[in-house]
């Protein structure tokens, strides 16, 4: 067993909705260890979402405690928590929110700006990490310039720029066709491969099946958490659609 | 995120929506060049007023004789002339306290003429205390001596333009001229003084003694004896002007014999109070006006707030990502403040621009003086990035205030 980067003890998360009380969470106690590839799978209610925003620190919980690469963050502050979000998470959402208005390099460039990173050191990291995830030649294109599944990997690069601890993606495939969907799974895989911890909020079992466990939600608690020693490899997958086509 | 970061990151923003960008900062344009234009046209105009104030002579009182009533009938000013050369010592010499000279001066016109030129002009005769309350002293050349003001001496002083047309760049000083046929040697011209109050040119003129004027160049048809058109006098000091009008009034009423029943048989006017009067209304008008353009500039500036609100409105999912790749509140407020302030100072500094173009064409077109303050410039520019900030801050505010999270949820 790996040492822990997520440890939640009794975590859970009230709303108040309308003069009553909506728990989102209830208790909840999981530790995800660092360098796994974990699918939090659930229907919409379930607090898979209320999950994620806890542990990608965007939000504070009622109760318990969330260790966070051993940090106590469940207390702090907003900007404490912006910090850590800074230097150790990458976000990729469904939509890829790129900006518009900035090339591929640019939006790489973004995390390392609010990291306070020089200048010049951001370019070449940002164009380094665009080089990883295949998109060396589009650094000056403009989001609109590219497909769905370029877009996403832009995003996944902006993720990575900050040599973060976690990847944490909110239906990463959701808004692509199937093919770019898996292309982008493997990606996912590689960069597993290369040592990183990812957590995939999904509604989707094919894209659970890339994952090395599934931990499904419903009502605010965990109902089940499987391991899978052996996922589906999506570049095998890939291949398979290849020769498919090809016929 | 540094200062640099943020300017480039509004400038970005901006340039998204360029139309949008340019009407929002009309309303700073507009109110920063009609400030610009407004304090350049003001400032002229009063700079103008304390140069004539200065080129009359300060601190003049000028007696002029006054209605006179024949038979029940009002004749209007100068009809008759009551005024003596008398008057003018009694003046300097009783009220020697508070005033340093009273000048009597007796006027007409003719026509110059040196050689085969000749020019037509005005003709003041004068005593040497003209020259101390005018605050007028030849360019080149010398005053009158005393024995050429007492004994009619052939001698002239040549206004700066009377000196140009007839002698066009030449010496005058020791030249012979013809005044209404009676030769005279020009002993110097006069400092160049400029325009009177109402656009005449005051260099447009020839200075002799007094009694050179009454005994052999103006003759003594209207003026007998030692009558003289008007006596300026010059008072001490500005405090002192009211006390010297007073104290001149009472000493002319009581030489004029005049009981008191008998209106005054002289006029005596304060010109820099007049001019003062003058400036100061165009001072109120300027300021009126500006007033006007600096409403249009709160208008401004509530435009650039209201567009600033529609812009965090629409870059919701923007903040929230902003927000989840690590930028802090603080991040957020800067980038928005910046956004508005970049929208206010672009209008300020095109607004400054306008302005001073404005104010330009209008000194050129309408011929009306304006000044240039480098300082009203610097404010303009500062007070319109200050009012980036101010209108700009509350929807920064709320920007940065977003929860990222429903901010990220934001269609």
């Amino acid at each position: 067993m790996t040492a822990p980067l997520i440890q939640t003890e009794s975590l859970s998360k009230d709303y108040s909705v309308g003069g009553g009380v909506v728990h989102a969470l209830t208790p909840l106690d999981l530790t995800i260890g660092r360098g796994e590839f974990t699918a939090v799978m659930g229907p919409s209610g379930s607090g898979k979402s209320t999950f994620m925003n806890l542990v990608g620190c965007l939000d504070s919980p009622t109760a318990g405690r969330l260790l966070f690469d051993g940090e106590d963050v469940s207390r702090l502050s907003t900007d404490a928590l912006a910090d850590v979000r800074n230097r150790k998470i990458g976000f990729v959402f469904q939509s890829f929110n790129l900006l518009a208005r900035l090339t591929a390099e640019e939006n790489v460039e973004l995390p390392l700006m609010y990291g306070r990173v020089p200048r010049g050191e951001r370019r070449a990291k940002a164009v380094k990490m665009l080089g990883l995830v295949g998109l060396a030649e589009r650094g000056h294109h403009r989001p609109t310039q590219l497909s769905g599944g370029q877009q996403q990997r832009v995003a996944i690069a902006r993720a990575l720029v900050n040599d973060p601890l976690l990847l944490l993606a909110d239906e990463p495939t959701g808004a692509l066709d199937t093919r770019t969907g898996v292309e982008i799974m493997a990606l996912f895989q590689r960069l597993n491969d290369e040592g990183i911890t990812i957590l995939i909020v999904t509604h989707d079992p094919e894209v659970a099946e890339y994952a090395g466990r599934v931990v499904r939600m419903r009502d605010g608690h965990v109902i089940s958490d499987e391991r899978n020693a052996s996922p589906v490899r999506a570049a095998d997958v890939l291949g398979r659609m290849t020769a498919q086509a090809a016929e | 995120m540094t200062w640099m970061d943020s300017l480039i990151s509004a400038l970005q923003s901006l340039k998204v929506n360029v139309l949008r960008s340019a009407l929002t900062t009309l309303g700073i344009v507009i109110g920063v060049g009609a400030v610009i234009a407004m304090v350049a046209i003001g400032a002229g105009a009063e700079s103008r007023v304390s140069e004539l104030i200065k080129s009359l002579g300060s601190n003049l009182l000028m007696v002029t004789p006054g209605s006179v009533t024949q038979g029940g009938v009002r004749l209007g000013t100068g009809t008759r002339f009551t005024l003596t050369e008398e008057d003018a010592e009694s003046i300097q010499r009783d009220l020697a306290s508070i005033v340093l000279a009273a000048a009597p001066t007796v006027r007409g016109s003719g026509q110059v003429v040196s050689g085969n030129v000749n020019w037509a002009t005005s003709i003041q005769g004068v005593t040497l205390e003209f020259f101390d309350a005018r605050e007028w002293e030849p360019g080149i050349g010398r005053l009158f001596s005393q024995e050429e003001v007492t004994g009619a001496g052939k001698v002239v002083l040549l206004g700066a333009t009377v000196a140009d047309n007839l002698f066009s760049g030449g010496d005058p000083v020791g030249q012979m001229v013809r005044l209404q046929n009676v030769p005279l040697e020009v002993v110097g011209v006069l400092a160049r003084k400029g325009e009177t109050g109402n656009g005449g040119d005051q260099d447009d003129t020839v200075v002799i003694p007094l009694s050179t004027a009454k005994k052999r160049v103006l003759g003594d048809r209207q003026l007998r004896g030692n009558l003289v058109h008007a006596i300026a006098i010059k008072v001490s000091d500005a405090s002192l002007m009211e006390e010297a009008e007073r104290d001149a009034r009472d000493l002319l009423r009581q030489r004029h014999r005049l009981r008191d029943s008998q209106p005054d048989d002289f006029t005596i006017r304060n010109l820099s109070q007049i001019m003062e009067t003058r400036a100061e209304s165009s001072r109120v008008m300027t300021l009126l006006l500006a007033a006007v353009a600096g409403v249009s500039l709160i208008v401004g500036g509530i435009g650039i707030m209201n567009i600033m609100l529609v812009t965090v409105t629409e870059r919701t999912r923007e903040i929230g990502l902003r927000m989840a790749i690590g930028a802090r509140g603080r991040d957020i407020l800067t980038q928005f403040v910046m956004e508005a302030v970049m929208l206010s100072l672009i209008g300020g500094i095109i607004g400054v621009t306008l302005g001073l173009g404005g104010s330009i064409l209008i000194a050129e077109l309408a011929n009306w003086p304006m000044l240039i303050q480098p300082q009203a410039i610097v404010i303009a520019v500062a007070f319109s990035a200050f009012i980036g900030v101010f209108f700009g801050f509350y929807p920064a505010r709320r920007a940065a205030q977003l929860d990222p999270i429903e901010a990220l949820r934001y269609e």
